[in-house]
């Protein structure tokens, strides 16, 4: 499994999760991810798997949700419309703290907007996205490489906190070929002592999100809420040219890959200028950035949106003096890393050189 | 002296909190009678619904997961699929299966899962209070339809069992009350069946039960029991709509 291979972002997502023993994809056709449930229709077989067309996002979903109650490793995959769908499910999910891993390879609103990459589900992603008072893991892949890595922890962060997973990448790291190094599943066997097998010599189990007695609900986001908590030993980033850095950019995912060759040709042209990468977008690196404020000043969010993220840096953020400037690209279009270097001048020259 | 009747194993030794007259007590005792007849106690998993049904984990002493509103046949899909070898049946009433759920269990359905349905047909919303349902029959009144339904801007009850009949997918569809003695005996038998439909692999069964609700039709359970063969069964009527003959089920 050591030789490299040319693999498209979709397929690499449909093989680290066949890999890490997801045998269960229930799905539904949108653009620009349906290579990942053709993949799987072709390849879930061959290792015993199941694999079910199913007649809407809503119910792909609750098929998830039923494989997962039965402590199977089960996932599903869409784009952004089809994600808004997938709310109610991943909220009872949650509630009812089943396991189970969501792709969401985005692509523009609002509404069908059109297939284009863009961030603007980064909200949606990182706040619960349906009703009640919930997250979700949220991990923003930016390589193909990373595609497969990160959907093969997806499953073993979604058992481990027994919480639906979303891994959040577009139709740029969906679309595009790049070289991968497929890597052997390291199983991490662990007891469910919570799944619905039929209760065979033992008093029944019930998984449910309906809690009507007095105190009883309270108790139980408390619960799920020390769960989000302890999630926090989970969180990743990434960062990139930071020796001596004056300004810092922020950014995941598509752009983020964009901007490493902005950030080196700034660097080139003699500009301090550093990347962090937040891999965990939930939950957010808000300590490293933190940390990283209290040395550095200037900060920049840039994203394929009009301005999410930038909310978590500028809640990262601690120091009195930090500035905070943003760039965003609306859905639609992809900046060049010359455009984007541009950008940066601008806020390096209003922040660093003035 | 010899006991001759009793509890089932299956069902759990509480109080029912369903209304007085209400038919889901007698519909929730023929599903765990199969239950202990098959001997399914430990390998069934039930998927209960949203509305009065949802607290079917409650009276069944098996593993129970909650779907969300309308999404029973879709999560119970998932669950047979994951486990074939299991017992596997949803319990949705009216508003469930025959509003938000329509697409999920007609294609449920469509696609033959092996799943075992019990619908509960009461022709109203009766958790939220007595709204219309899709089965809410023409001129009734309900919270929502205070006139009575007309058809002109409500549309019709609708017939799901012989909407599912139609399905080439579905092995086994029935429509049966329990509103008196006789109909409560072949219920228990066409029940039977749709179990054994899936026990024997055979594939998806759907037995739709008629049933009184006191409370929201604002009737005496007397009364009510008695509108179930007087108005209900002329527009819904009893019977085994589809079989598969060969199998014998």
């Amino acid at each position: 499994m050591a030789e490299i291979e040319f693999v498209k972002g979709n397929e690499a997502i449909a093989m680290g999760a066949i890999e890490a023993g997801c045998r269960f994809y229930f799905g539904y056709p949108i653009t620009p991810q349906n290579d990942i449930p053709e993949y799987m229709s072709r390849h879930l077989p061959e290792v015993g798997g199941t694999f079910i067309q199913a007649e809407s996002e809503i119910a792909s979903i609750n098929m998830m949700l039923g494989a997962g109650a039965t402590g199977a490793r089960a996932m599903t995959s869409s784009s952004s419309p089809g994600i808004s769908l997938k709310q109610e499910g991943i909220s009872y999910m949650c509630g009812s703290q089943i396991p189970g891993v969501i792709i969401n390879m985005s692509r523009s609103g609002p509404g069908l907007g059109g297939i284009s990459p863009s961030q603007g589900d980064y909200f949606q992603a990182t706040r619960g996205g349906g009703h009640g008072d919930y997250r979700t893991i949220v991990l923003a892949p930016y390589s193909v490489q990373e595609n497969y890595d990160l959907t093969m922890k997806a499953f073993d962060l979604a058992d481990k906190y027994r919480n639906p997973v979303v891994v959040l990448g577009d139709a740029l790291l969906g679309q595009m070929k790049e070289p991968l190094r497929r890597h052997k599943y390291r199983k991490k066997k662990g007891e469910k002592d919570w799944i619905l097998t039929g209760a065979k010599g033992r008093s029944p189990r019930l998984l449910k999100s309906l809690y009507l007695s007095e105190g009883e609900l309270t108790e139980h986001n408390w619960r799920l809420y020390r769960k989000y908590q302890r999630m926090k030993r989970e969180i990743m980033y990434k960062v990139e040219f930071l020796e001596g850095a004056k300004l810092v950019v922020v950014a995941f995912g598509s752009v983020a890959r964009i901007l490493k060759s902005t950030v080196a040709m700034a660097r080139d042209k003699g500009m301090k200028v550093g990347l962090f990468r937040p891999v965990t977008l939930y939950p957010f690196p808000y300590a490293a950035l933190d940390k990283l404020s209290h040395k550095v000043r200037n900060f920049m969010a840039v994203e394929l949106n009009t301005g999410q993220m930038v909310e978590d840096v500028k809640l990262a953020v601690g120091h009195k003096k930090n500035q905070v400037d943003f760039y965003g690209r609306p859905p639609g279009s992809i900046p060049s890393p010359d455009e984007l270097l541009e950008e940066i001048k601008k806020v390096y020259n209003k922040r660093v050189k003035k | 002296m010899k006991q001759i009747f009793k509890r089932p194993k299956a069902l759990v030794d509480v109080p029912f909190h369903f209304c007085p007259g209400c038919h889901h007590g007698i519909i929730h005792r023929l599903v765990a009678e199969c239950i202990d007849r098959y001997k399914l106690r430990g390998s069934t998993i039930g998927v209960a619904s949203v509305g009065c049904s949802v607290f079917l984990y409650d009276y069944m002493d098996v593993d129970v997961l909650e779907a969300p509103h309308g999404r029973a046949a879709a999560v119970a899909t998932g669950v047979k699929r994951a486990c074939p070898s299991n017992f596997v049946f949803t319990y949705q009433g009216d508003g469930d299966l025959a509003a938000i759920g329509t697409a999920e269990i007609v294609h449920a359905a469509n696609r033959g899962e092996h799943i075992t349905v019990v619908f509960v047909n009461n022709t109203v919303f009766g958790m939220t209070g007595g709204q219309m349902a899709p089965t809410t029959m023409e001129g009734q009144e309900t919270t929502t339809t205070p006139f009575g339904r007309e058809p002109g801007t409500n549309g019709y009850p609708i017939k799901m069992a012989e909407v599912m009949a139609e399905l080439t997918g579905t092995t086994f569809v029935a429509r049966v009350a329990v509103d008196n003695p006789k109909n409560l005996m072949r219920a228990k038998k066409v029940l039977r069946r749709a179990f054994e439909t899936q026990i024997k692999g055979k594939g998806f069964s759907f037995v739709e039960f008629l049933s009184a609700c006191p409370t929201n039709w604002k009737m005496s359970p007397e009364r009510a029991t008695r509108r179930i063969g007087e108005e209900m069964v002329p527009y819904f009527p009893l019977g085994i709509f589809k079989e598969d003959n060969a199998s014998g089920v």
